[in-house]
């Protein structure tokens, strides 16, 4: 191996990301700065050649925000992203183009991801078409190439997204992506719209490309399940932070924030019964208004006055796995029976 | 057991036959209402191109010695005060009339759907410039709008011409602005984007197929109100001059002998009204094939 | 277990109920002889995936098909009246009365343009013909009551200005107003956070050990019903592959669809000891073009000749754990 490959592919340092609301007419008279809401504040993290990293977090935690970030769809207002070792924020509009290519987006909805008027072979074939990767008789083999590697039988090439199922159709958008032969595939929700045993084969087809093609992955999901399925690490969000970072089986099955303690405990599982009590009273904060200290203390269950004051630092529990909590309460196996 | 098992099974499929004919007959009133429209139109259409060899030949053929006739096998809708057959001055003046409907809506379609489609794909100034000059347009009332730009351009068929297009492309760019905006949201249009399509080719391309659906259907209508516009600016004495037949005027010339010789104005006034009716039933029937295209139900 | 219950009549039993529906693309049959019966304080939880006809059958209980379908066969009886013989009156006073409906979407389900109160006490009142000041007490009664902090504030403000959970807790708090005998749910945690969903689902918990109100729960998830249910059904292609006790269900399957759909959800108990999961093969049904015989059989790794042939009934009556499948033990 040299030694660029010891390198995370992707590197991403203390990224913040700001929207601004709308300026009320009494906030002027005031001389107010618009409310501000804090998408992500401080997020670091690293992704490793032939990883898949799963990011994890309520609606509203940063999660999608982070990977519209790393492609520039939002222009971030702090950090910095390196990738492959080149500074994605500085580069211009033709290297930008470059690195979109090598990292792809999968949506949620494979019903909106794709152009209903578009047949399967065009929307394929297209965007390879527009970089200049193959002409038209390479872009016929390629449609027959990427239909045989998600899986799909040649014959719905001719087909428009409407005669297909939800299933089928995200294998369509996945192999749209793979047609820019990615380094990296960002999958956003691209599960959750599936049925069960569709989403089955779904997530199959993404850990036999990340074998087979020694693609990365960045997963955001809200479905723990999934995540602890695929991802060897896993990020945990909360309201633009992240608030626990390690190897998934040691967060997972050792987590040391309360945070990620009360979503293993709140999500429905056949193996266990419900609590009686819910794992998590209130509702995550406006992040128009981020509290002080802790951002999680006032849903938390184990704050002591430090939390109210002080922003956790991070602490590493164990080797790689950190957690940012003033407390780091001890649990016993979260995933093992309840009653 | 096996006689509620038999009763059943015939319910059942009765109950499906029903349904299914249910269905039958409302796919085929959608249908029919399209072939309809299209065939009101195509029959005055084929019926205004033809009207010289199946012997309507001059529209402004005067004959003093028959004026003012009522409808007969001769003259099939009657004949003015100066003898001039009714029905050759329908199918000559639908010529005029339904040309102007057509290329004035396409005209404005096409421009109106371009600037609205870049307004709402590109937004900022470029879009708060062409939605003022739609709002403008729009406040005024379209007739009185029509009116003045007509008079200061001129009376005749080019005044109307320029006049209803002034004014009619400001619909079709509100229409198309609005529906480039919920499809920026879509995520195929995001994924054009991330896909790193140029702009050119994501809204040529990506985005106006999928706002020509509603612009159309649209259209259908618009067609009518052009058309109607024409007549009303002739019957004003703005739009088409005498003795060109044309639909407006005919009606206007006929206003005199209402009392005596009333098929003068009624008769092209039904015209009037059946092709519009023809090009709302075209209009319907597109909204439901076209529909049927990017909708599913299940 | 709670089989004795069984034996009283029943609050709302479902026979032979079918319904279908026909558009351009021909006819489906969403819901196909669905027999369930329902005793009063209980739990019954519809599993199964998009399109299997859980919805529908949820719907087609208050008469609420949507056109073009309608229920062809079969009849749902109301502690022993006939739905569908009802006249319009009589359903109108069940509905949101005695049964109640949420859904998954709580956005849509309440009106942008009035506040919460008035949504609240317009329930109470046309419904129950309270007087507005009491309607008013009992809106913040039942505000507070779903774990609504500070409800005289809350009854002044509008749907947008409530996170989804919120509007979830209001809906429910619109449809236990008038104490309904049953809540029908679709889905109704869907669209939240896991730690919404929690809490949602606590919320439902403790009003029905209060009240002795019965739920229908459907859903996608099979966990969610686990955990909810008492009895479970498993629905494919508009049929009920399975029911019976939600523990004998879904921990001793005996249809391969459920067995299919259990082994294809990843477990977080696994967690970094899981090879590749087991998805079920092929494509989700077309339901204008059925197989003949089972509905599962293109798709199932059991398949025998037979399959082709027949389609099964349930083969246990109600309360036993019966499947529809005629290879299993």
């Amino acid at each position: 191996m040299d030694t660029l490959n010891d390198k995370p592919l992707l590197e991403v340092n203390n990224l913040s990301k700001y929207f601004h609301g709308k300026q009320t007419v009494l906030n002027r008279l005031m001389k107010k700065p618009p409310p501000k809401l804090v998408a992500l504040d401080g997020v670091t993290l690293n992704l490793n050649r032939n990883e898949t990293l799963g990011l994890v977090g309520e609606s509203g935690s940063g999660k999608s925000t982070t990977a519209c970030c790393i492609i520039r769809l939002y222009e971030p207002d702090n950090g910095s992203i390196l990738y492959n070792g080149q500074d994605v924020l500085a580069a211009h509009a033709d290297e930008l183009r470059e690195i979109r290519r090598e990292v792809q987006l999968i949506y949620q909805d494979p019903y909106k991801s794709l152009n209903p008027r578009m047949t399967v072979r065009a929307t394929i074939s297209e965007p390879a078409k527009v970089h200049g990767l193959v002409d038209r008789a390479g872009g016929e083999k390629l449609v027959k190439n990427l239909l045989d590697r998600v899986g799909l039988p040649s014959t719905v090439a001719d087909l428009r997204p409407r005669a297909l199922s939800g299933g089928q159709r995200q294998r369509v958008a996945i192999a749209r992506a793979l047609s820019l032969r990615p380094k990296i595939i960002i999958a956003d929700e691209a599960v959750s719209a599936l049925d069960v045993s569709i989403q089955a084969q779904i997530l199959n087809l993404f850990e036999e490309l990340r074998r087979d093609l020694g693609l990365s992955m960045i997963l955001i999901a809200h479905q723990l399940s999934v995540v602890a399925h695929l991802s060897q690490n896993v990020a945990i969000m909360y309201l633009g932070r992240i608030v626990e970072i390690g190897s998934t089986s040691e967060v997972f099955l050792r987590p040391r924030h309360p945070y990620t303690a009360a979503l293993l405990k709140a999500h429905p599982s056949i193996e266990t019964s419900r609590c009686h009590t819910p794992a998590l009273t209130g509702e995550i904060p406006s992040p128009y208004s981020i509290p002080k200290g802790c951002r999680f203390n006032t849903r938390c269950k184990f704050t002591d006055a430090l939390c109210f004051e002080v922003d956790p630092p991070s602490t590493e529990v164990t080797p790689g796995h950190y957690a940012w909590c003033h407390v780091l309460p001890e649990y016993d196996k979260i995933t093992s029976k309840q009653s | 057991m096996t006689w509620i098992k038999e009763s059943y099974h015939r319910t059942i499929s009765e109950a499906i036959k029903r349904l299914r004919g249910r269905a039958k007959s409302e796919r085929r009133w959608s249908s029919m209402t399209l072939w309809l429209g299209v065939a009101i139109v195509g029959i005055m259409i084929i019926l205004s191109l033809s009207a010289g060899w199946i012997g309507f030949e001059n529209p402004n053929e005067q004959d003093l010695n028959a004026t003012l006739l009522r409808p007969s096998i001769e003259h099939p809708f009657g004949t003015d005060e100066l003898g001039r057959d009714i029905f050759t001055r329908i199918l000559h003046g639908a010529r005029i009339d339904l040309s102007f409907g057509l290329i004035t809506t396409y005209a404005s379609l096409i421009v109106g759907m371009l600037l609205g489609a870049l307004a709402g794909y590109f937004g900022g100034a470029f879009d708060t410039i062409v939605m003022r000059a739609v709002d403008t347009v729009i406040s005024f009332p379209y007739i009185v709008l029509i009116l003045a730009i007509a008079s200061v351009v001129g009376a005749g068929l080019f005044g109307a011409y320029i006049g209803v297009l002034a004014v009619s492309w400001a619909l079709y760019a509100r229409l198309s602005r609005g529906e480039m905006l919920v499809l920026r949201e879509m995520q195929y249009m995001m994924a054009a984007d991330t896909l790193g399509f140029p702009v050119r080719r994501i809204i040529f391309k990506h985005a106006i197929p999928n706002l020509l659906r509603s612009n159309l259907v649209f259209s259908m209508s618009d067609i009518v109100l052009n058309i109607l516009t024409l007549a009303a600016l002739s019957y004003l004495g703005l739009g088409v001059r005498p003795p060109t037949a044309e639909w407006g005027s005919i009606i206007a010339q006929g206003q005199k002998y209402l009392r005596t010789a009333w098929w003068i104005s009624t008769l092209p006034g039904i015209v009037v009204v059946f092709v519009g009716v023809g090009f709302a039933l075209i209009g319907d029937g597109l909204a439901d094939k076209l529909g049927e295209d990017v909708t599913g139900a299940f | 277990m709670k089989h004795e219950v069984f034996s009283e009549t029943p609050l709302l039993e479902i026979q032979d109920l079918t319904v279908g529906f026909a558009d351009r693309r021909g006819f489906l049959m969403a819901a196909n002889r669905v027999n369930l019966r329902l005793p009063k304080n209980y739990t019954l939880g519809v599993v199964g995936e998009s399109g299997c006809g859980k919805s529908v059958t949820l719907r087609s209980l208050l008469g609420l098909v949507p056109y073009p379908g309608e229920v062809i066969a079969g009849s749902i009886l109301w502690m022993g009246q006939d739905i569908q013989k009802m006249s319009k009156k009589e359903l109108e006073r069940i509905r949101g009365k005695e049964i109640s409906m949420i859904f998954q979407d709580p956005t849509s389900c309440l009106n942008p343009v009035f506040s919460i109160g008035d949504q609240i006490t317009e329930m109470l009142r046309v419904k129950l013909k309270m007087q507005r000041h009491k309607a008013f007490d009992r809106a913040i009664e039942l505000l507070a009551h779903v774990g609504i902090s500070s409800p005289e504030r809350r009854l002044t403000e509008y749907p947008h200005q409530l996170s989804g959970g919120m509007r979830q807790r209001v809906m429910i708090a619109i449809a236990i107003a008038s104490q309904p005998k049953l809540l029908l749910a679709d889905e109704p945690t869907t669209a939240l956070d896991v730690t919404i969903q929690d809490q949602i689902l606590n919320l439902l918990a403790n009003i029905r050990e209060e009240t002795g109100m019965s739920m229908i729960l459907v859903s996608h998830d099979v966990g969610v019903v686990a955990q909810n249910a008492d009895y479970v059904a498993v629905m494919y292609a508009g049929q009920i592959m399975e029911r019976g006790n939600a523990q004998d269900v879904l921990h001793n399957p005996r249809h391969p669809y459920t067995r299919g759909l259990l082994n294809a959800i990843p477990k977080i108990e696994q967690v970094g000891q899981s090879g590749p999961l087991e998805p079920i093969p092929g494509q989700p049904p077309n339901l204008t073009e059925l197989p003949p015989g089972c509905p599962f059989q293109p798709r199932c790794p059991y398949v025998k000749d037979d399959c082709t042939k027949v389609s099964m009934e349930l083969d246990r009556p109600e309360p036993e754990h019966g499947t529809a499948c005629c290879f299993v033990e």
